[in-house]
């Protein structure tokens, strides 16, 4: 395989969530994380999952990324049940989860290494494209403590983009960051978005940046987990997180939002 | 710079004293010997051998010894971390064992094994083996549970996991075992060498207990410099660049 044909586009993929239910129990009681969920996302589509903490849309990236299983129902990534984790879904987590004891170029080679059919020297390369991607082809010896918060999550990125995965699941992935390099990162990711055209699953709590980044915006309520609106967002790309337009589209969801979370509190950010 | 003009004049004040409380009469030279009897002892000592052959006796104690404590422990302290059968079993009895004094395997090793490098060996391994178990035990407890969770959707699993994750996330623990771990073994050595004389070979140890039986303190007093020196060697050699690196690349250690 060459590099070249490495870095083309595998072609993003199908996702099916199809009555998926998990119930969390502790010693002292039992939530009802998730209650029968289903949910379809197409080839390349950028879909966000908003809602308060406790809804379960982080339990439903894990359980699609096959981390975690469902207690009932199934996922299908085009057409075949989801068991456990995949190449083709890569994951970037909250917390950058990057390896300290590797350094810049390490930390992205790591999941090419695991994939058969490359030569050392083409892995490096693919590695450095993507790098190169995320603005950071000058840092490839760094140590991960010597980068910013932003990045960080830019090699987290790059990392999980490197290995070609069809699919992208993203666990808030930007809410330990401030507000400036999240900006950055807006308008990086819609720009890699269009470049690699993956298939995006995005949870978030904040509302706006769902607005943003989303073809379509799903919103969750919690106790149980379920799915209690959607949104459609038809705003050209790339899109400015401060635009008047986004605006409205943000406090529409808002509002749904708060309709069924009012007794709740507070949780979810605009 | 600053700070090795620092040392040196630190060290040449010591030795000086040293010199001038010999010179003064004050002691008696079979009680305090001077730093050039000292001086004279070496050199006479590695002129004639003896002092490269004890030193070469023991060292290679102690790296065996070492070795195996390594090669036994790392494995065990990953199975302690790993499984609850062995957390309760071998994870208790190292916790237990270690806090043992490792002079006190000495007579132990004595009669099971008599006056033999065996018993010997045996000594070294003990001090190194616990502390070694219960570093990479700690080690791998403490690492962040996300680097599995990463590593697993990147298609890491079974020994990749364990080589290329967990063995380098705990290795700041692991180096900081590794060298207690050597600090017990290299005392319970030079314990044991005093303590039991074995034909097969003279330790530094055994060279230090028969300087004290012919009242030779130059002898003794030589040796102890060559065990003191011997440490920090090792300490230079094994574990700094270890560490140089684990701060580097943690960045950790923010005091040099």
């Amino acid at each position: 395989m060459s590099v070249e044909h490495e870095l083309k586009n595998s072609s993003a993929e199908r996702i099916e969530v199809a009555g998926i239910s998990k119930t969390f129990t502790t010693k002292r009681r039992s939530v009802l994380a998730l209650d029968n969920v289903s949910l379809k996302v197409a080839e390349g589509e950028f879909v966000c999952l908003v809602g308060p903490s406790g809804c379960g849309k982080s339990t439903l990236l894990n359980i699609i990324a096959g981390l975690e299983q469902p207690d009932s129902g199934q996922v299908l990534a085009n057409g075949e049940a989801v068991s456990e984790p995949g190449r083709d879904r890569m994951v970037m987590f909250q917390e950058h989860a990057l390896f300290p004891w590797l350094d810049v170029m390490g930390n992205v080679l790591f999941g090419l290494k695991l994939k058969p059919g490359l030569k050392d020297r083409e892995r490096e390369e693919v590695a450095k494209y993507y790098l190169h991607l995320v603005g950071l082809e000058k840092f490839h010896h760094s140590n991960v403590h010597e980068l910013s918060g932003g990045m960080k999550q830019r090699v987290a990125l790059a990392r999980a983009l490197a290995p070609n995965p069809r699919v992208l699941l993203m666990d808030e992935p930007f809410a330990s960051l401030d507000a400036l390099t999240r900006e950055q990162l807006y308008g990086d990711i819609q720009r890699i978005w269009e470049a690699r055209r993956k298939t995006i699953i995005f949870v978030t709590h904040n509302v706006r940046e769902a607005a943003c980044l989303g073809d379509r915006v799903i919103l969750f309520s919690p106790n149980p987990g379920r799915i209690r609106a959607e949104f459609s967002v038809d705003l050209p790309r790339a899109r400015d997180i401060n635009s008047v337009e986004l605006a409205r589209y943000s406090s529409e969801i808002m509002v749904a939002l708060k309709g069924f979370t009012s007794s709740e509190g507070r949780e979810v950010s605009e | 710079m600053k700070r090795g003009i620092a040392s040196t004049v630190f060290f040449l004040l010591l030795l000086v004293s040293w010199e001038a409380a010999s010179r003064s009469g004050l002691y008696s030279p079979v009680m305090f010997p001077s730093p050039s009897s000292v001086v004279q002892y070496l050199w006479q000592s590695i002129c004639d051998g003896t002092l490269e052959m004890a030193t070469l006796v023991t060292m290679k104690r102690l790296l065996v010894g070492y070795a195996i404590g390594l090669v036994f422990g790392i494995p065990l302290g990953l199975l302690t971390a790993r499984f609850k059968m062995f957390q309760d079993t071998i994870g208790l009895l190292a916790l237990g064992v270690q806090t043992l004094p490792s002079v006190c395997w000495v007579p132990l090793a004595l009669l099971w094994f008599g006056q033999t490098e065996s018993a010997m060996l045996f000594v070294v391994v003990m001090g190194t083996l616990w502390s070694v178990i219960i570093a990479t035990n700690d080690g791998v407890r403490t690492m962040p549970p996300i680097y599995l969770r990463a590593a697993r959707t990147m298609g890491s699993q079974g020994l990749h996991t364990w080589m290329k994750v967990i063995l380098p996330a705990s290795l700041p623990y692991l180096v900081g075992g590794m060298k207690q771990g050597w600090a017990f073994a290299w005392r319970s050595l030079m314990a044991a060498e005093i303590f039991v004389t074995i034909l097969t070979g003279f330790g530094l140890g055994q060279l230090l207990h028969y300087g004290r039986e012919l009242h030779a303190m130059d002898q003794v007093v030589a040796i102890m410099i060559v065990i003191i020196f011997i440490g920090l060697l090792a300490d230079r050699i094994f574990f700094s660049p270890w560490e140089r690196f684990l701060h580097r690349r943690w960045g950790t250690g923010a005091l040099k």
